[in-house]
């Protein structure tokens, strides 16, 4: 207990000292006119050619047309892309692999979400098989979603968008692709252990560490080739994107590690637990995303972000006060109170970063909202970045004592994590999916249709599952916090609301089966070929050059 | 700040900095506290029947961390005073949870320690607690045409018999040990109180 004493007093003290420092860098940001300073990192994503070019290879020629006159832009020219065409070319096969795996992933991680979702409201349908019980299907559902769908989406993306931003070719590409080999065959295995039974027991690292340090080896082959990339870079400015990415590469290969080391013991392996749980969303799923709103956003565009100092404070912001805003998962519980207050005070300075995203956001898109109507990337990435805004808002609200306290226990909390990890991460990676495939498989998508359907079936499932249960869990953490009510109440009156969030979700998945077998079809090249091909054969077919 | 090495300098800085705080002081401050006197470790029976709670996820809708009464009232629910640091002292992976879709279990050995109902309402919970909506563990046993002579089959109401006897596995015996083991009743000390959140 030598901590207890002098120490508590300091500790809060340091935090609060952290949280002031931040503020005051904003502050002095703010009075130094840093934040609206339109600096030439902004454009080095845009190199001679690209610039006022609004890049969409998802568009059909109608609304490639359509972008071009919202956003005023023009077309890039024949010839100036010299440099982009060899950055998507080196990447290609690595990527396919990834993106491929993450597709494939998602379609299992969804039916697995379903199968927890149904049988939470009817209880006896396939109570004789042990794999497909709830305790498990939700473990399976969580581990393929971070792990595989989300994970493996994100390297892809950030193997893509590397080399374009770096303008030079993806080196080593193949230890990448070893990669995935290494960090797929552990999901498989875990998947398996799991169903049997097998798990570690603690929230997002049930994988038994035996086979889930087959991700720390996968991880660390699959950042050769992005920091060899990095050494033999050709542009002076690391765009902000690439610290994200640079950053969630050094920061996830370190947190499973000390997440996994068997040094945790009872309430401390709480705290642990919580700094992982939160710290994988903070330090690895939200930074990749993040690198990828930051660089499509801009490019869909044709036209660099409102303030890019702003999104570099946003950065190291983010990276301070997310990084210790776990522990308020355990408001409440039994750890030492001053850690309980490190969470809340970090949680709640959040809205920091948070605000300066929006504001960057927002004064980006000011103006251009028009791009939705014809931008496919552009839909889903807006859906994301709003989403990224009001989850942490959200988390900052939920990570208040009083509202915690309400809400902790219950579905409430559910319907926040998949604001963040589908409305914010997902979305996002949708969007940039449909972005990158054209210039990957070189083949534009096959039916603008389906991309349609995805969207609102997405939009629209995860609109009545977000809102089922998150008055569904406000409900229920109400009568739980009434000692007058039988707990059983808490129980039957979230009932209708489950039942609503299997509606949303099977939307969802539905959404998802299309998306993965619109991108088989496009991968294997089938389906008509519409307006032109979008990239690589420009001088081959002729046509629109995007 | 273009630089590779300050990124990457800067984001070990700021993760060595937030591991600091939020794993390794309470790694210091935790690890010198001793079981309380009260709390028995588990018996081999009782840990196997833990590993059953891991294997079946029991924690993803059961909680097994009451709060202060000043907080919630979950002690007027009848799970028990708010547990502490030291309460945990036997427990890998602690189990804390993360939901209350179905009631804390601190204490379930205390509020139910009939064996019978444990077992029955691991069959067919809605035998016991209509409106229930947890799953009905029915892998965790057998049905036999025979009675088995080494164990009780379950007395199941009308309405959920089945042809033949119901007779509890090994698992559903040991997950039944392990939660009528949960008793954390005993007194505790003022220090481990102490080292609980409990601010309000």
């Amino acid at each position: 207990m030598e901590l207890s004493g002098l120490g508590v007093p300091i500790l809060v003290a340091v935090s609060f000292a952290l949280s002031v420092t931040g503020l005051y860098i904003f502050i002095v940001a703010l009075s130094h006119n840093l934040l609206w300073s339109q600096d030439e990192g902004a454009n080095v994503i845009f190199p001679p050619g690209e610039e006022n070019a609004p890049e969409e290879p998802a568009a059909s020629g109608e609304e490639a047309r359509g972008l071009r006159a919202v956003t005023q832009g023009r077309q890039a020219q024949e010839g100036e892309l010299a440099d982009r065409i060899a950055a998507d070319r080196s990447s290609a096969t690595a990527v396919f692999v990834f993106l491929v795996l993450g597709a494939l992933w998602l379609v299992i991680g969804s039916i697995a979400g379903l199968i927890a979702s149904l049988t939470i409201h009817m209880p006896d349908w396939l109570a004789a098989y042990a794999p497909l019980t709830f305790g498990r299907m939700r473990v399976v559902h969580l581990n393929v979603v971070v792990y595989g769908w989300v994970s493996m989406t994100e390297m892809g993306i950030a193997l893509w968008l590397l080399p374009r931003m770096l303008r030079t070719e993806l080196a080593a590409s193949h230890y990448a692709i070893a990669g995935a080999a290494f960090w797929n065959s552990g999901l498989l295995l875990g998947v398996i252990a799991i169903l049997f039974g097998w798990s570690d027991g603690l929230e997002y690292l049930e994988i038994p560490w035996q086979i889930a340090s087959l991700f720390v080896i996968g991880g660390a082959l699959t950042a050769i080739p992005l920091f060899l990339t990095l050494a033999r870079r050709r542009v002076q400015h690391l765009y902000v994107s690439v610290w994200y990415l640079g950053a969630a590469l050094v920061w996830f290969p370190i947190l499973f590690l000390i997440a996994k080391t068997p040094v945790h013991f009872g309430a401390e392996q709480a705290a642990m637990n919580w700094w992982y749980g939160h710290n994988v969303l903070a330090y690895w799923m939200t930074p990749l995303a993040l690198a990828a709103a930051y660089y499509l956003v801009p490019k869909v565009l044709g036209r660099p972000i409102y303030s890019y100092n702003l999104s570099l404070i946003a950065f190291w912001a983010q990276a301070l006060f997310y990084g210790q805003a776990g522990v308020h998962h355990l408001i409440g519980g039994p750890v030492p109170t001053w850690l309980v207050s490190v969470g809340v005070v970090a949680s709640v300075m959040m809205v920091l970063p948070v605000l300066a995203f929006s504001v960057n956001y927002f004064q980006t898109l000011r103006g251009h909202w028009g791009t939705l109507r014809f931008s496919p990337t552009m839909r889903f990435v807006a859906i994301g970045a709003v989403s990224y805004v009001l989850v942490s808002l959200q988390g900052s609200l939920e990570a208040t004592r009083w509202f915690n306290t309400i809400v902790h226990f219950t579905h409430y909390t559910v319907a926040h994590a998949h604001l963040g990890l589908y409305g914010f991460v997902s979305f996002i990676l949708f969007g940039a999916i449909y972005f990158a495939m054209p210039r990957i498989v070189d083949y534009e998508w096959p039916y603008p249709k389906l991309i349609a359907a995805h969207f609102w079936l997405s939009a629209v499932g995860f609109g009545i599952y977000f809102v089922a249960l998150t008055i569904g869990g406000y409900l229920q953490g109400l009568a739980m916090m009434d000692a007058k009510r039988p707990f059983m109440e808490s129980v039957a009156l979230t009932v209708p609301y489950l039942e609503a969030r299997s509606l949303g979700g099977a939307l969802m998945v539905l959404g998802h089966l299309i998306f993965v077998f619109h991108f088989l079809v496009m991968a294997l090249r089938l389906g008509p070929r519409r307006d032109a091909p979008p990239m690589l054969g420009l001088q081959i077919w002729g046509g629109r050059t995007l | 700040m273009n630089r590779t090495t300050d990124i990457i300098v800067g984001a070990i800085l700021m993760l060595a900095l937030v591991t600091m705080v939020l794993v390794v002081f309470p790694f210091a401050q935790l690890r010198p506290i001793k079981p309380p006197p009260g709390l028995k470790p588990y018996t081999e029976a009782q840990l196997r029947g833990r590993a059953v709670y891991v294997s079946e996820g029991c924690m993803y809708c059961h909680s097994q961390q009451p709060r202060d009464p000043a907080q919630a009232p979950d002690m007027q629910r009848g799970w028990g005073r708010p547990s502490t640091p030291a309460d945990y002292y036997y427990d890998d992976p602690v189990l804390l949870g993360t939901m209350r879709t179905g009631p804390d279990l601190f204490n379930i050995g205390q509020r139910q320690p009939s064996k019978t109902w444990q077992l029955i309402h691991l069959y067919q919970p809605r035998a016991v607690v209509p409106g229930s909506i947890m799953p009905a563990f029915q892998y965790l046993f057998r049905v036999t045409g025979e009675k088995p002579t080494d164990v009780e089959p379950l007395a199941l109401p009308e309405q959920y018999q089945v042809p033949g006897y119901v007779v509890p596995t090994r698992e559903a015996l040991d997950l039944v040990e392990y939660l009528v083991s949960l008793d954390h009743t005993y007194p505790i000390l003022q220090g481990d109180a102490a080292a609980r959140d409990t601010a309000r």
